[in-house]
């Protein structure tokens, strides 16, 4: 589930991050935040809510929440219900 | 008087203020076109809404969002899937940011649901005093999902929930309301030096007449989904919930008469020209 270590000797890769998110696995990269991911998964805040490693993000904290490696992200949103 | 005449018979439950007494879920509907319809006949204007997974990869941009008008309806989210006091507040709390974010006055409140088995999706109740006390220390108003039992309603009062909702039957069972012996018992319990506490039947009404009876009870309201949401014709028995909850509350504010073994004439008993039978 982690990246593989990176070969000796070759040039440093960025390194990528995996997490998961509504349980599959994510790549991000170091430095991406709640709101990073939710730009390159396509999603508007509206409507949504973030929880990270079983923690709500509020809204507000999107910007500054960096993602580490192995983080748990659920995204929610509302659907019919009784 | 229309049914729909605005009065001051409102349903009061924490900060809200109702103006129907019918909570209306949004579940199980054969379309978003046919539940938005389907609420609309009802006359209801607070809806319960579901958390659940983002759809990442197949949403097809069909959101529940885009047919509910949320300057209209006050949200109650619901914790519905939750089998322990820890996902339960988990739930409720990512419902409450949510409605945050919509601007929409349910962000205060939750429909509590802790349940402890599949099959009969019977509520924990010692899950659920635990998340009620939990969820109101974080500032909920909660609305507890509950058996008819008047023992624990009683006790989830006192874990400082806002309205206790007993099952009137299992969830979506239709069966009606069951044993109103029990109901009778948690409204007497409830509502003992606190008449304004508010009381919801939640769950298993099938049709208008269990509406109708829920409310003869002295109940405040009744919450339902599935006798609307999978009858054969949706719209039909919106508009049926509508009256018969109406029908029921008027019913219960004039009083009805006591249940009597024999018959008491309706007609004089004087004057009459024929003989009377000797028995």
């Amino acid at each position: 589930m982690y990246p593989p270590p990176f070969e000796r000797g070759g040039s440093i890769p960025t390194i990528a991050m995996q997490i998961s998110v509504n349980g599959k696995h994510h790549d991000v990269q170091p430095g991406d935040s709640v709101a990073t991911l939710l730009e390159l998964l396509g999603l508007e805040p509206r409507g949504l809510a973030v929880e990270r490693n079983l923690e709500l993000v509020p809204r507000a904290e999107h910007p500054a929440t960096r993602l580490a490696d192995g983080d748990r992200i659920e995204v929610v949103t509302l659907v019919g219900g009784g | 008087m229309p049914i729909d005449t605005a009065t001051d018979d409102t349903l009061t439950i924490g900060n809200h203020a109702l103006r129907s007494r019918l909570i209306v879920g949004t579940g199980k509907y054969a379309s978003y076109e046919l539940m938005g319809q389907s609420l609309d006949l009802s006359g209801t204007d607070c809806i319960t809404v579901a958390v659940r997974r983002e759809r990442l990869i197949d949403a097809q941009g069909n959101n529940l969002l885009d047919h509910v008008d949320t300057s209209r309806y006050t949200l109650l989210p619901n914790t519905a899937g939750c089998f322990s006091a820890d996902d339960a507040v988990r739930v409720a709390r990512l419902g409450r940011e949510i409605l945050l974010g919509l601007e929409n006055p349910g962000a205060d409140w939750v429909k509590l649901e802790v349940l402890a088995d599949k099959k009969t999706l019977l509520p924990d109740p010692v899950a659920t005093i635990e998340a009620t006390e939990r969820l109101v220390a974080d500032g909920f108003a909660v609305l507890c999902y509950s058996t008819d039992d008047p023992i624990i309603a009683r006790r989830l009062k006192e874990a400082g929930a806002t309205s206790v909702m007993p099952a009137g039957s299992p969830i979506g069972s239709g069966q009606g309301i069951l044993n109103q012996n029990n109901i009778r018992i948690c409204l007497e319990y409830l509502k003992d030096g606190d008449p304004d506490y508010p009381v919801i039947v939640d769950a298993g009404v099938g049709t208008a007449s269990d509406v109708a009876i829920a409310m003869e009870l002295g109940v405040d309201g009744v919450l339902l989904n599935t006798g609307i949401a999978h009858a054969r014709d949706p719209l039909g028995l919106a508009d049926a919930m509508r009256h018969a909850v109406h029908a029921g509350r008027l019913a219960y504010l004039a009083g009805r008469i006591p249940k009597r073994l024999y018959a008491t004439a309706s007609s004089p008993e004087e004057g009459v020209i024929t003989g009377s039978p000797h028995r």
